[in-house]
């Protein structure tokens, strides 16, 4: 049996030794090279006392990042992921939650963190990696691991305005990981074009089918996303076979035609998912390549990375949604109605999630880990967690299940999980603000925010843009004289989601 | 030109886009600018912009991308 997820990789560098692992196109890393320097590293953080602690590994995205998180847990340690394309402000937020002992950077980063005044416990990617290995104290730390010791916390979108750091331990991913790679087919033939960026639990896929199955990840540029016939060419260029993407970046492919010019040659699996995939974009790319799996994956963060997927297997027309499935093996789905039954065959219930995969819950937040990770009010005999997705889901004639709606204001946008709440909470705490009110605009894709106060549309974008990720800030902003209320004085949401709608028809 | 500017300025109000020579060398816009972008420019301009196009120096400046909406619409 397996406990630590680091012995993929010890599998893996015994057999494959000279294999590339992980690449960009700039660099490419060995697994011997991987296995080393994550042995470095780890040797690095137990020689400075370093152990069961969060280890934030703040670094552009590349091979070396990934080899920074596992050398953290070579350490004993759990690794937090930040990134450059987080605001200051999310930054801070994050440190002061997790007050790590060690931060893995690279110069511009340890640049950026010393502006910010957190000059401590910085140690540079490329002076700790040189450290002598040290078996012996490595293999000690291993001897006292167990599968539940967490391995990374990575934070997602919270309501009151503060991130949410989502803590997941070894065998969950596991469980994932060794479901995923069946599903998912996955060997050492396997060449992943990664898309999803490190510090989402979505680059799991990516990150340990590779150790995993000795197969190769390409890290593909940021910017190939905007050039979609660049794109292409990358993928054929590293010969790359199988993706894991969010749906926008595959419908940036289809959508400007770019299939009709030039074929991803070696694509034979696609999967995609934190998204409705829009029919029509679908269909071409079915068409590009009638031979390519298509997988449908689901699943939020709260337990491990994806839940359910199903695989493409009969034609889809503009007005039907392609379902999410059913569970991985090993994880169950119950659908809850509003009073926590399971609701007839067809009706809408929440979908909540038990099983392994489970993660812990929330980083130093006991209280909202308490409001979704529950005791299941099916089992009354003893003590069951499940985890409360939030989404409406409900079983189609095939029996596969379907995502319908959020209960909340949890949004889906270009990929990434974003609560509006996040964002007015965020609006509201400028001084100039009277109120604010955020709208999906799920037409036109777009985050729209509509506000009251003293403060103009550029200045506020501008505010925007220091306290909110890129991807939360919000594509179009209206001023309001007054906010529109409802009756019992709450925002009229409903008010300006119809003026959004007679504004996308007017054009 | 004015009406580009327009929706350029609604993609990001805090830019100045009369004058920036480097918005995708300098990441001033994402990959989400560029699909808005481009539809914008299919229902204002009329001009459906080929993947061919769809190529950095196009996108650097208002300018380029004028340049290019004009060269598009003489066909």
């Amino acid at each position: 049996m397996q406990y630590n997820v680091l012995e993929y990789l010890e599998h893996t560098v015994n057999r494959l030794p000279e294999k590339v692992a992980y690449a960009d196109d700039k660099i490419e890393i060995t697994f011997q090279e991987t296995y080393n320097q994550a042995r470095a590293i780890g040797t690095f953080l137990a020689r400075r006392g370093i152990y069961k602690e969060p280890v934030a590994v703040f670094m552009n995205k590349s091979p070396m990042e990934i080899v920074a998180f596992f050398g953290v847990v070579y350490g004993g340690n759990f690794y937090v992921p930040l990134d450059e394309e987080m605001p200051k402000f999310r930054i801070e937020l994050i440190l002061e939650n997790i007050k790590p002992k060690a931060i893995i950077c690279d110069e511009s980063s340890e640049m950026l963190l010393k502006e910010m005044g957190y000059g401590d416990n910085l140690f540079l990617y490329d002076s700790i990696v040189g450290t002598s290995i040290d078996k012996q104290a490595l293999e000690d730390i291993r001897n006292k691991a167990i599968d539940t010791d967490p391995l990374y916390v990575v934070f997602t979108s919270g309501s009151t305005g503060i991130p949410k750091g989502v803590v997941a331990c070894h065998r969950s991913v596991i469980d994932y990981i060794e479901n995923l790679t069946q599903i998912l087919d996955c060997d050492e033939d396997t060449v992943f074009g990664n898309q999803v960026p490190l510090y989402f639990d979505a680059c799991l896929k990516e990150v340990y089918s590779t150790i995993k199955c000795g197969a190769t990840t390409y890290i593909i540029p940021k910017s190939h996303f905007m050039f979609p016939l660049k794109l292409v060419e990358f993928l054929n260029e590293y010969k790359i076979n199988t993706v894991c993407w969010v749906v926008s970046a595959l419908t940036i492919i289809s959508s400007f035609k770019v299939l009709d010019k030039i074929k991803p040659e070696y694509l034979h699996t696609i999967a995609f998912g934190s998204e409705v995939f829009p029919i029509k974009q679908f269909n071409l790319w079915r068409e590009a390549l009638p031979d390519a799996r298509f997988i449908n994956l689901y699943g939020p963060t709260e337990a491990t990375g994806m839940s359910c997927y199903y695989e493409v297997d009969r034609e889809f027309d503009e007005d039907d949604v392609i379902p999410i499935g059913r569970p991985f093996k090993n994880t169950d789905i119950i659908l809850l109605d509003e009073n926590d039954k399971i609701p007839e065959q067809g009706e809408l219930g929440e979908i909540c999630i038990r099983g392994t995969s489970l993660t812990f819950g929330y980083y130093n937040a006991f209280d909202i880990t308490n409001k979704v990770f529950v005791q299941n009010p099916l089992n009354t005999a003893y003590p069951e967690l499940i985890y409360r997705t939030g989404d409406l889901g409900r079983y189609n004639q095939y029996g596969e299940l379907e995502f319908v709606s959020r209960k909340d204001y949890q949004i889906k946008h270009m990929g990434h999980r974003i609560e509006l709440g996040e964002i007015e909470a965020n609006v509201n705490k400028l001084d100039e603000i009277k109120s604010s009110c955020c709208i999906y605009d799920e037409e036109g894709n777009k985050i729209v925010l509509f506000y009251v106060g003293d403060i103009n549309i550029k200045d506020l974008s501008k505010k925007l843009r220091q306290s909110l990720p890129r991807y939360m800030v919000p594509n179009k902003i209206q001023q309001l004289e007054v906010m529109p209320l409802t009756p019992n004085g709450k925002l009229d949401r409903v008010y300006l989601k119809g003026l959004i709608k007679s504004k996308n028809k007017e054009r | 030109m004015e009406d580009l500017l327009e929706i350029l300025e609604d993609l990001h109000p805090d830019i100045d886009f009369e004058t920036h020579e480097a918005l995708i060398d300098q990441q001033v816009l994402d990959s989400f600018d560029i699909v808005t972008l481009i539809a914008e420019i299919d229902s204002v301009f009329d001009v459906t912009i080929p993947a061919e196009e769809i190529i950095p120096e196009n996108f650097n400046s208002a300018k380029a991308l004028y340049k290019l909406i004009e060269r598009l619409s003489d066909y």
